[in-house]
């Protein structure tokens, strides 16, 4: 195992310096000269080229390159040209945001999806099933920035106390004043601002982990050993929840797992419908505005979490399901 | 009379047996409706429209949808309604097709094109060629799809061409390492065997012999990957960084209608609803393909 975990660090490393180069060539290849936009048409070629010697846009490529990842590896990403705040600084305050609503969607996928595909597989064939399987159709199907679109329409329009856009308390917030000033009030708030982007962003993978609960669980309810407990006089109920449930669940983690990292890409497109001040929509704005030091160092923070959340996932295999070994 | 023993001779049913056993199957022919349907839209559309796509009418802004059927008589006035500037939705829903479709081919045409023939030769060659091309995709697969093929239309520039470059780029490793692991476990088998002894080079073993046995999963993950370049467009084109003015796109029409989301929403309620149903055809047929083809595989 431990081997194992060293095989895939060494292997990242590797390939999040192919992403660096990937990113740095994609920001570099962007038409536009950041530094004459930044100072309008009426600017001086002086000034041009003194800003340029300052962000070192007159060095060649492959210099600039190993002064950026030089730096970067030693936690500066640089300036950014309209803000002039450390990319590094607007990237963590943002981060945060993002993982947030990553999570959040998981856990409404989660506990709409799982209930739902288990009364589906449990009331196979009647309208519940076929009613489920429909919306997890559709769910899959539906481009989930539209869902956001029509959450925002429909229901934060017409509900006074779900808002439009923007962020409430961070979870931590929220936590800190529950238990030590036993105030609620600002976990409600944190909630209020979360519950339609993180709804709309879970959308497709609520709609899949309904899919699969449903067709793992009716495939483990097939199994001779749960029909060794009903045999035993197991109510139907104990028989689902105490012993099919467990081992049909395995297929929708590894599931979520691979998901996860989706909704992190998935987030940037649902943070601009909501306002939310994720790193994805920083990473719009900085596209718009042509602000290439934010751009390419909050990709590359992207990639590194994506990264990482991919290799706790595979690790977190073994420890669910004890039958896979790492060699 | 001693008994004969009865002899069945099995009837050969008529027609090819495969498409039989596509037509037997729910969400293929469910997929290829809506497929076919939107086809056909996507063709004749420039002479379905009930009006001009293009043209601007300001006392009509935001009209609400008015329905096929008004006072008795058929309407064919801004049966959806209409966008910020007047012009009338369906029109253009039917018209943006169009955009979609094409974007769902091209991109997935180019993403098949190098996934193939990388994914063919990195199987095929082994050592260290494998090895670059598998770690150049991990490279690419390290990035969520949507934030690099942003970071690749940033690059390029918002069109919809690179839109379609930016999509078939995200696509392209999943097409290889289908395509690699298939050539792996074909390149171990006897035919394969023959057709080097009779002299063939590896050209013709490889991209003849060999990938002509692994179409199906590859066709497959295509059929899938059009609802995903469908919906990877809309996301573009609703950042701004996709279709421009005054081409038609569902996704950018998606972007119109969220400043007016309050007063009308049904201009963000139907473009929506149009790439739901489309992405919802491709995932069935790709679907069915997949149950079909993996059913065919087990016979052999």
């Amino acid at each position: 195992m431990l081997q194992y975990v060293l095989r895939r660090l060494v292997s990242l490393v590797f390939i999040l310096l192919g992403v660096s180069v990937l990113v740095f060539l994609l920001v570099h290849l962007a038409p536009g000269d950041p530094v004459r936009i930044m100072l309008g048409e009426e600017a001086t070629v002086e000034d041009v080229e003194r800003l340029n010697r300052i962000y070192g846009f007159d060095q060649p490529l492959p210099t600039q390159y190993l002064r950026w990842i030089g730096n970067a590896l030693r936690g500066d990403l640089g300036l950014s040209i309209r803000s002039q705040l450390p990319v590094s600084t607007l990237i963590f305050e943002r981060m945060p945001a993002t993982i947030e609503l990553a999570l959040w969607s998981l856990i409404i996928a989660i506990g709409v999806g799982v209930p739902l595909g288990v009364l589906s597989a449990v009331r196979r064939n009647t309208w519940i099933d076929f009613g489920s399987m429909f919306a997890a159709l559709v769910g899959v199907a539906a481009p989930n920035f539209w869902v956001g679109l029509i959450l925002l329409s429909q229901v934060a329009l017409y509900v006074a106390w779900l808002p439009i856009g923007g962020r409430g308390p961070s979870f931590g917030e929220a936590l800190v004043a529950l238990f030590t000033r036993f105030d609620a009030v600002v976990l409600w708030d944190h909630l209020r601002y979360i519950l339609l982007p993180a709804l709309a962003l879970g959308t497709s993978i609520m709609a899949l982990i309904t899919r699969l609960t449903r067709s793992s669980l009716l495939e483990v309810l097939g199994r001779d050993y749960v029909r060794t407990a009903r045999a035993k006089g197991l109510r139907g109920l104990t028989v689902v929840y105490g012993h099919a449930l467990k081992n049909a669940l395995l297929p929708v983690v590894t599931v979520v797992g691979v998901q996860f990292g989706a909704l992190l890409g998935g987030s940037i497109v649902i943070e601009v419908v909501y306002s939310w001040p994720g790193v994805g929509r920083l990473i719009v704005n900085a596209i718009s505005q042509r602000d290439f030091p934010v751009v390419q160092g909050s990709v590359l923070m992207l990639a590194i979490v994506f990264a990482f959340v991919n290799l706790l996932v595979d690790l977190s295999y073994s420890l669910i399901n004890p039958r896979i070994r790492y060699g | 009379m001693a008994d004969v023993p009865a002899v069945v001779v099995p009837v050969p049913r008529r027609g090819n047996p495969m498409l039989r056993k596509l037509l037997r199957n729910k969400n293929v022919v469910a997929g290829s409706i809506i497929i076919l349907l939107l086809l056909v839209v996507a063709a004749v559309g420039p002479w379905i429209t009930p009006m001009d796509p293009y043209r601007q009418d300001i006392w009509e802004r935001y009209a609400a949808p008015r329905g096929l059927i008004v006072e008795g008589q058929l309407n064919t006035q801004f049966v959806l309604g209409a966008d910020e500037l007047g012009r009338d939705l369906l029109s253009r829903l039917i018209l943006g097709a169009r955009v979609s479709l094409m974007v769902g081919f091209v991109a997935t045409s180019i993403s098949l094109l190098f996934g193939v023939v990388l994914g063919a030769v990195s199987g095929y060659v082994g050592g260290w060629v494998d090895n670059v091309i598998m770690r150049l995709m991990d490279v690419i697969l390290a990035l969520p799809g949507i934030l690099l093929a942003i970071a690749i239309v940033a690059a390029l520039g918002p069109n919809i061409v690179n839109a379609m470059v930016a999509i078939a780029v995200v696509r392209i490793p999943q097409i290889a390492r289908v395509v690699r692991s298939d050539v792996l476990a074909i390149r171990e088998e006897e035919f394969v065997e023959a057709v080097k002894a009779l002299g063939q080079s590896h050209v013709v073993v490889l991209f003849k012999h060999i990938l002509m046995n692994a179409w199906a999963p590859t066709l497959v993950i295509a059929t899938l990957g059009m609802g995903t370049a469908i919906v990877a467009e809309a996301a573009l084109s609703f950042l701004g960084l996709g279709a421009q003015p005054p081409q038609i796109s569902w996704g950018r029409m998606l972007s119109v209608g969220r400043e007016a989301i309050r007063s009308a929403p049904h201009v963000t309620l139907y473009p929506g609803l149009a790439i739901t149903i489309v992405v919802l055809g491709f995932s069935l047929l790709g679907d069915g393909l997949r149950d079909v083809f993996d059913r065919r595989l087990q016979d052999h």
